[in-house]
């Protein structure tokens, strides 16, 4: 008996079980996400009551029938300010990380593609906007910018960009010297249509990937932004503002800061189930 | 008429260092419609430079056509800027690879990539030109080729790729090909049906073809005319009979020596040495550090002259032809 033929079997079994943990990890992450958010979406329509209603005769109530995750210090649901806050920190999240990637995969795209003096030129700064911590650097435009929804989103996508210009870059280089981008040349492509058409769907998967889990960033240092009062301004409900609100009465009422962390912990896992699910799905190493 | 392809005393140059290297040295040659040149001669002797400047591809800043007039289809290529040659390069001339495993994009159907290159230069829209990248594919005899527009480069084998980057190549129904060892990387059967699918489609569509290779026998098998190549110069030219019959640069012959024949009662005899590196080229003939006949008078570059009174038959050697 060989002894390939006694190993084969087994850890073929073995590969394939972890391949389908590992694609149940992206199911269960895509169904977190997805359910979250249609539930941000439906806010309008499932919260049990006006986030910004105030009753004064039910302050910091605990969780109850009706009012499931209790009430907050102006007597406001706390359900229904985390179902209305998804909104904003999802909508924030999406919207940066996609700015994100389209600015930033445009320029690495090029400075990898082109090489030489503008590859340089864009290195050099990538380097530099890389080496502020994201949160200082979000800290600092939204200070700069002022606290409003758009300067947050603008701020949080500044962060964003050079990861994934340094992500294009690397990615274009590579592609570049490849032998289907010669043949691109010899079909006079423009250098427009090469760097569209065939080098960027050749880096979207990492580039897909590598969103999923800056997405989980961006609303992370959305909500640390909301907690520490510069995110847009009250009395509009954010994740990070309502733990914010609820930290002031952490000993009194702590389902207040508890239910938002919980949801935001809950987004942030999923999206991170996602990425890493969405990269062995895609790494090829991983399939055999 | 006019060639298709008109190269006249062409040189390309790199820069290394700071000094100017010559890789083509005055090289002229016309390829008719139907007709196929073969550009012959080992790794460095500037066959794929004279390809790359002919689609004026040569890497910028570094390589450059500093002499000489390249004709395509009555555009001259080293006058126009990039624009014109883009709408040149895909359109009036088409050109093929060695490694059709690499030559198309893994992540685009291949219909699309055949498709691609009429939107571009024939301004078609999408839908007519997947149904012309049907016929193409068709046309180069991919079996069930209507099932196969949505698949991905992968799902072909190397000889049904090597037939994609040619209906790819004459998409646009070009004028001339550019073949740089169109077969290299085939096994022996698939060479033999891609050679026969070349020319069957340069007989259909009147191509010029310029074959890039070292291969004798693919040579002897395809070729109307050879041009052997040496450290940037042409050294011999003939027709493809007159070649095979008298050989007479002593490259040439060596060339010919080390290929392995059936018919030999001696092995192949290798050709000693190497082409001399850029910066080590000897002035005057540049096979005189491997060539038994040197004198020295090969310090002086020969001129290309005819072989015994066929002016169709041209060497550039000291020792060899009229004198």
């Amino acid at each position: 008996m060989s002894l390939a033929a006694s190993s084969g079997p087994p850890s073929r079994r073995h590969s394939r079980l972890t391949r389908l943990t590992r694609s149940m990890g992206l199911v269960i992450g895509l169904a977190v996400v997805v359910l979250m958010i249609v539930a941000a979406l439906v806010a309008p329509w499932i919260a049990p009551f006006d986030p910004d209603d105030q009753d004064v005769l039910l302050i910091l109530s605990a969780p109850d029938a009706t009012h499931w995750f209790g009430t907050d210090a102006f007597g406001r649901d706390v359900l229904s300010r985390v179902l209305w806050g998804a909104r904003v920190s999802l909508y924030v999240g999406f919207v940066a990380t996609a700015l994100g990637i389209v600015i930033g995969s445009a320029i690495g795209i090029v400075a990898g593609f082109y090489g030489g003096l503008i590859d340089r030129a864009v290195s050099a700064s990538t380097d530099i906007l890389l080496s502020f911590p994201q949160l200082i650097m979000g800290l600092l435009l939204v200070a700069v910018l002022g606290a409003s929804l758009t300067n947050l989103i603008i701020a949080i996508a500044i962060t964003a960009v050079p990861a994934f210009i340094r992500m294009a870059r690397s990615s274009a280089l590579a592609m570049r010297e490849r032998d289907f981008i010669d043949a691109c040349r010899v079909l006079g492509y423009s250098d427009l249509r090469i760097m569209a058409v065939h080098i960027l769907p050749n880096s979207l998967d990492e580039l897909v990937v590598m969103a999923s889990l800056w997405m989980a960033s961006a609303i992370r240092t959305e909500s640390t932004l909301a907690f520490i009062g510069l995110s847009v301004p009250p009395p509009t409900a954010t994740w990070g503002g309502i733990v914010r609100e609820g930290f002031d009465n952490l000993l009194d009422a702590p389902w207040l800061a508890l239910f938002p962390s919980l949801a935001i912990l809950i987004v942030m896992i999923g999206l991170n189930m996602v990425g890493d699910g969405l990269r062995d799905a895609t790494d090829p190493r991983a399939a055999t | 008429m006019n060639a298709p392809l008109i190269v006249d005393g062409v040189t390309t140059s790199i820069r290394l260092d700071g000094q100017r290297h010559d890789v083509v040295r005055d090289i002229s040659f016309q390829v008719a419609a139907r007709e196929t040149l073969a550009l012959v001669g080992e790794s460095g002797c500037g066959k794929s430079m004279t390809a790359l400047s002919i689609m004026g591809l040569l890497p910028a800043g570094i390589a450059s056509v500093s002499a000489g007039k390249i004709i395509v289809d009555g555009i001259d290529m080293v006058a126009a800027d990039e624009t014109v040659r883009e709408s040149v390069r895909g359109n009036r001339i088409g050109m093929i690879f060695q490694e059709p495993m690499t030559s198309l994009n893994p992540v685009l159907p291949i219909g699309f990539q055949v498709g691609e290159a009429l939107m571009q230069h024939q301004g078609l829209s999408r839908s007519a030109a997947r149904a012309k990248a049907l016929d193409l594919l068709e046309h180069v005899r991919i079996p069930s080729a209507a099932r196969r527009l949505d698949d991905y480069p992968h799902q072909f084998s190397g000889g049904m790729r090597q037939r994609v980057m040619i209906a790819l190549a004459l998409a646009c129904g070009p004028k001339v090909l550019i073949a740089d060892e169109p077969t290299t990387a085939l096994d022996v059967t698939i060479q033999r049906q891609v050679l026969a699918l070349l020319a069957d489609l340069q007989a259909r569509e009147g191509l010029a073809v310029l074959l890039i290779t070292h291969n004798l026998g693919v040579v002897a098998s395809v070729a109307d005319r050879v041009m052997v190549m040496y450290g940037g110069d042409v050294v011999e030219s003939a027709d493809v009979k007159d070649f095979f019959a008298r050989p007479t640069h002593p490259y040439s012959v060596a060339l010919l020596a080390a290929m392995p024949r059936i018919d030999a009662t001696e092995g192949p005899q290798p050709i000693p040495g190497q082409v001399p590196s850029l910066d080590a080229m000897p002035s005057g003939c540049r096979f005189q550090s491997r060539c038994h006949l040197r004198q020295d008078v090969c310090s002086t570059l020969p001129p290309l002259k005819p072989v015994a009174g066929n002016p169709g038959h041209q060497v550039r050697c000291w020792m060899r032809g009229d004198t």
